[in-house]
């Protein structure tokens, strides 16, 4: 293990690790706001089936609702970018 | 043989060269983009205009049902009726900003302007400055601290938790995530339309004969992705406008 560090060049290891941190921060940034745009949009299905004439302000709303739960996963698609810098 | 693919890094793939001035403010295609969206904005609108006639043919008729969408999809929605005099602000700001996007899926451009950082951000902080004018004038420099801080039908000791999060979600979040919301998605969508554009040159000039038939395959995938840019840029503009108008409807009447 030792040996195979000392081979690599500088800042390599330092690289690879920044790398791998940017693939964990958006891979857990998207889980949270998957599960919830999921619970928006079905919700939003179930109140338009029940409700088809109220379905125009429905839509609004949830385009609403996806684009504030959206924003958490988009934070951390800027931020792996950010890390990999 | 090489099955390997050398995929540009993101930097190569939002800067363009200067072909104007220095490195810190130049004019790239980036601007001329920019410059020709005010002017097709500008030059549909006044041909739009020019001859009005009560029914309406041509760029008239698509005119019209844009002022028709931005009043009933928009302000409606989220202002009501008082909101009805801001329908030209919201208009420009939704043309302007559907046209950026359009650039995304336009064959020789290719280029989202909005997946630079720096226009999101400065339409963020014109709405940012706008919503918190509209609320000063309308209810006063102290009483609209007071409505932002201390939301009225919350327990008092709970203000100690309610009112730093209510003074930091209004004043920092709100104009970071509408910035940062427009910048990243159009951002991904781009580098999804390059690495499938990528994925689909390296099958077809493959040096394995055998690949090069799949080269289709993503190639397919990236003519649906650009139909579903289309629908993104849309809804991206959609929701940037309507958030602005919630803010600033949220700024006229203070909740009670």
């Amino acid at each position: 293990m030792l040996h195979v560090l000392a081979e690599q060049g500088a800042g390599e290891l330092e690289a690879g690790l920044k790398t791998i941190g940017a693939g964990i921060v958006y891979g857990g940034a998207a889980i949270g706001p998957g599960i919830g745009i999921g619970i928006v949009v079905g919700n939003a299905i179930t109140a338009m089936a029940r409700q088809p004439e109220a379905s125009g302000p429905v839509r609004t709303t949830m385009f609403l609702g996806i684009a504030f739960t959206e924003a958490l996963a988009l934070f951390g698609f800027v931020l792996a970018f950010l890390l990999k810098g | 043989m090489t099955f390997g693919l050398e995929f540009p890094a993101v930097s190569q793939l939002v800067q363009w060269k200067v072909i104007w001035g220095s490195d810190w403010y130049g004019v790239t295609r980036v601007t001329i983009q920019i410059i020709l969206s005010v002017v097709i904005i500008l030059a549909f609108f006044l041909i739009a205009g020019s001859k009005r006639k009560l029914v309406p043919t041509g760029a008239q008729n698509v005119a019209e049902s844009a002022v028709d969408f931005v009043q009933e999809g928009i302000i409606l929605q989220s202002m009501g009726e008082e909101g009805l005099s801001w329908t030209p602000f919201m208009l420009t700001l939704f043309s302007f900003i559907l046209v950026l996007n359009f650039w995304e899926v336009l064959p020789g451009f290719q280029m989202p302007v909005t997946a630079h950082i720096a226009i999101p951000a400065e339409l963020a902080i014109l709405i940012w400055v706008l919503f918190n004018a509209v609320g000063i004038k309308s209810q006063g420099f102290f009483g609209y601290l007071k409505g932002m801080a201390f939301p009225p039908g919350v327990p008092w000791p709970l203000y100690i938790l309610v009112t730093p999060i209510e003074i930091v979600s209004t004043l920092f979040v709100r104009p970071l995530s509408l910035a940062v919301r427009l910048f990243a998605n159009m951002l991904a969508g781009h580098l999804l339309l390059a690495s499938f554009a990528v994925l689909s040159a390296g099958m077809f000039t493959a040096e394995a004969v055998f690949l090069k038939p799949f080269g289709v395959l993503p190639f397919g995938l990236l003519i649906a992705l650009m139909g579903f840019e289309v629908l993104v840029s849309f809804l991206q503009a959609f929701i940037f406008t309507i958030l602005a108008a919630v803010y600033i409807g949220l700024a006229m009447h203070p909740e009670h």
